[in-house]
C-alpha cells in the first residue's frame, strides 16, 4: 500500500534527509518509525503525504504513483490518508463537531451524511457528549482525539501519525493509542513516528528504525531500541 | 461547483469576518479611508474638468470681414473657411446685428451708441467654432492669410495660458489619483495580507485535510469581496451626502457666474458610487488571493 524505492532527499540547504530508503507497508499493518531526533523520520512521513518531493526514486502510495502526481491532484490524495500530528492542528474558533465535520465539507459530502457520521467517529473516540465545546475548554488528550477523529472520519486507507503522543502524559497517551489499535483493527493502516519507549515496547508491531536517512532495522513485533 | 458548497461559501466567509472581528474591522477601514480620499479627489478633479470644458466650449474664433468685400467676396471667403477640416460650424453676424448686441451688452450706457446706427464703424463677423478648442490658435492663424480678412479675433494670450492652464491641471489631476489609488491598493493589500497572515494554520490544516486550492481560495474571495464592499459603503454615503448639500448651497452662491457650475448630482453621484464600489470590491478580491496565492505553493 505504500512502497518506497531507492528514495533520496536533499534539501537545499545541503541536509540529507533520506539516503536511499526502500520500504513496503500492507494495507492493514502497523508500524512504528523510531530514530533519533533529525534522522529522517520526518522526511520519510511527509513525502508519504507528499508534503515534500523526493530528490530520486519512487513512492506509491495507496496505487497513486507520487513522483507523477500534479500538484493538483495533492489533494485528492490526501483524502485518503488521514493525519494526526503532535500539536493537533485543531481549529480553535471551531467547536469539536466543526472541527471534524470541515474534513467532509471539504470533499463536498451531503450534509446528512455529515452529521451522521461525524456523531458516529466522535463516539468511537469517546467525544460524543463534547461536540459542542472549542478546543480550548478540552485537555490536551481530549484534543488528540478530536484531531483523531477528524483523521479517519472519511474513512481513509492510511493513517499517519507524527508523533501523537508527544505533547501527553503517559496515561492520557495509552488512551489514545487504544483509538489507534481500534482504527488498525478496523483494517486501516497506522503510520506512527514515535519516541515513546513504553508504547513500543509495550503494545508491538513492526518497527522501522530511521538512522542519518537509511532503514537500519525494520523488525515484525520489535522493540523501541534506543535508550531513554 | 454543487450550490450547496457554494452556500457554505458564502455562509463561512460570513463567518470569518465576525470571528476576525478587529482584523475585519481594520481592513474595512483602510478601505474607507482610501476609497474617501480617492472619491473627494475624483470629485473636485470631474467638477475642475467640466468648468474647464465649459470654458473651452466658449471660446470662439471671430473673423472680422473687410468692408471693402461685396456679397460674392463674402461667399468665396465662408467657402475657404468651411474647408478647413477643424472647423465645426460657421455663423454669420452682419454689422447691424453686431452693433445692437454691443449696445445691449453695455445697457443704458449703450443708448448713447445707438447715435452712431447710421454709419455704422463695426465689420461682419463670420463667428466659428473648432471642433476640438486646443485647435482654435492654429484654424485663427490659417485663416489670418485669407482673402478680405480685416483680423481674427480669439481672446489672442488669454486662451493660450487658459488652455496652458486646463492642461496641466488635468495632468496634475490624474497623476495625483492614480497615485492614490496605487497608494489605497498597497495599504489594503497590506492590511488583507496581515488578516490572512493570522490564518495561514487554517490554510494549512485545509489543505491537510484534502481541500483543493479553489476550495480554499472561494472563502477568502467571498471575504476580500465584502471587506471592499462594506468599505465602499461609508464613503459612498458621505460623498452622496455631502455633494447633495454643496451642490444646492453653490448653486445659489454661484448662479450669476453661469459658466461655474457643479456637474448635475443625478447621474454624477450614481455613477461615483458605482465607480468607489467597484473599486473596492476590486481592490479587496485582488488583495486577498494575492495574499492566500502564497499559502497555495504545493
Amino acid at each position: 500500500m505504500i512502497e518506497m524505492k531507492e528514495v533520496y532527499k536533499t534539501y537545499p540547504n545541503g541536509v540529507t534527509a533520506a539516503n536511499g530508503i526502500n520500504v513496503f507497508i500492507d494495507q492493514g499493518e502497523f508500524v512504528y518509525v523510531v530514530g533519533p531526533s533529525g534522522a529522517g523520520k520526518s522526511t520519510f512521513i511527509k513525502m508519504m503525504y507528499r508534503e515534500e518531493k523526493p530528490t530520486k526514486g519512487t513512492i506509491t502510495v495507496n496505487n497513486i504513483n507520487l513522483s507523477k502526481l500534479k500538484n493538483s491532484k495533492v489533494p485528492l490524495l490526501r483524502r485518503n490518508i488521514g493525519m494526526v500530528f503532535q500539536d493537533f492542528k485543531l481549529l480553535e474558533t471551531l467547536t469539536v463537531y466543526e472541527n471534524v465535520a470541515f474534513a467532509m465539507e471539504v470533499v463536498e459530502e451531503q450534509p446528512n451524511v455529515i452529521k451522521k457520521r461525524v456523531m458516529e467517529t466522535l463516539e468511537l473516540v469517546g467525544l460524543k457528549h463534547k461536540a459542542r465545546m472549542l478546543p480550548t475548554e478540552l485537555s490536551g488528550g481530549e484534543q488528540q482525539r478530536v484531531a483523531i477523529a477528524r483523521s479517519i472520519v472519511n474513512s481513509p486507507k492510511v493513517v499517519i501519525a507524527d508523533e501523537p503522543t508527544g505533547n501527553l502524559d503517559p496515561e492520557t497517551s495509552w488512551g489514545i493509542m487504544k483509538i489507534f489499535e481500534e482504527i488498525n483493527l478496523r483494517g486501516t493502516t497506522v503510520v506512527m513516528a514515535t519516541h515513546n519507549k513504553d508504547i513500543v515496547n509495550n503494545l508491538t508491531h513492526r518497527v522501522i528504525a530511521i538512522e542519518s536517512g537509511k532503514i537500519v532495522r525494520d523488525e515484525q513485533k520489535g522493540g523501541y531500541g534506543y535508550e531513554s | 461547483m454543487k450550490a450547496r458548497t457554494f452556500r457554505r461559501h458564502l455562509r463561512e466567509s460570513f463567518k470569518s469576518l465576525g470571528r476576525n472581528g478587529w482584523m475585519t474591522l481594520a481592513s474595512i477601514s483602510s478601505v474607507t479611508v482610501t476609497l474617501l480620499l480617492v472619491g473627494v479627489f475624483f470629485v473636485i478633479m470631474m467638477n475642475l474638468n467640466s468648468v474647464a470644458t465649459s470654458i473651452e466650449e466658449d471660446v470662439e474664433i471671430r473673423v472680422h470681414i473687410d468692408p471693402a468685400a461685396n456679397e460674392k467676396d463674402k461667399q468665396t471667403l465662408e467657402q475657404q473657411i468651411a474647408g478647413i477640416a477643424e472647423v465645426k460650424s460657421i455663423d454669420y453676424s452682419p454689422k447691424e446685428e453686431e452693433l445692437s448686441s454691443l449696445i445691449a451688452s453695455f445697457g443704458e450706457e449703450g443708448e448713447a451708441l445707438k447715435l452712431v446706427e447710421q454709419e455704422n464703424p463695426l465689420n461682419d463677423v463670420f463667428v466659428l467654432k473648432t471642433k476640438n478648442p486646443t485647435d482654435t490658435i492654429r484654424v485663427a492663424k490659417q485663416i489670418e492669410d485669407f482673402n478680405f480678412v480685416f483680423s481674427v479675433k480669439y481672446g489672442q494670450g488669454t486662451v493660450e495660458s487658459l488652455f496652458n492652464f486646463i492642461n496641466v491641471s488635468r495632468n496634475v489631476g490624474l497623476v495625483l489619483i492614480i497615485g492614490l489609488l496605487f497608494t489605497a491598493m498597497f495599504l489594503i493589500s497590506n492590511t488583507i495580507k496581515i488578516t490572512i497572515m493570522a490564518r495561514r494554520k487554517e490554510i494549512e490544516i485545509m489543505r491537510l485535510v484534502g481541500a483543493t486550492n479553489s476550495f480554499i481560495r472561494w472563502p477568502f474571495f467571498l471575504e476580500g469581496l465584502w471587506l471592499g464592499v462594506f468599505g465602499a459603503i461609508v464613503p459612498i454615503s458621505i460623498l452622496a451626502t455631502a455633494y447633495y448639500y454643496l451642490f444646492d448651497f453653490l448653486q445659489g452662491k454661484l448662479a450669476a457666474n453661469h459658466f461655474i457650475k457643479l456637474i448635475e448630482f443625478n447621474p454624477f453621484v450614481y455613477q461615483l458610487s458605482a465607480i468607489l464600489l467597484l473599486m473596492g470590491a476590486a481592490i479587496g478580491i485582488w488583495g486577498s488571493l494575492m495574499s492566500v496565492r502564497k499559502f497555495l505553493k504545493v
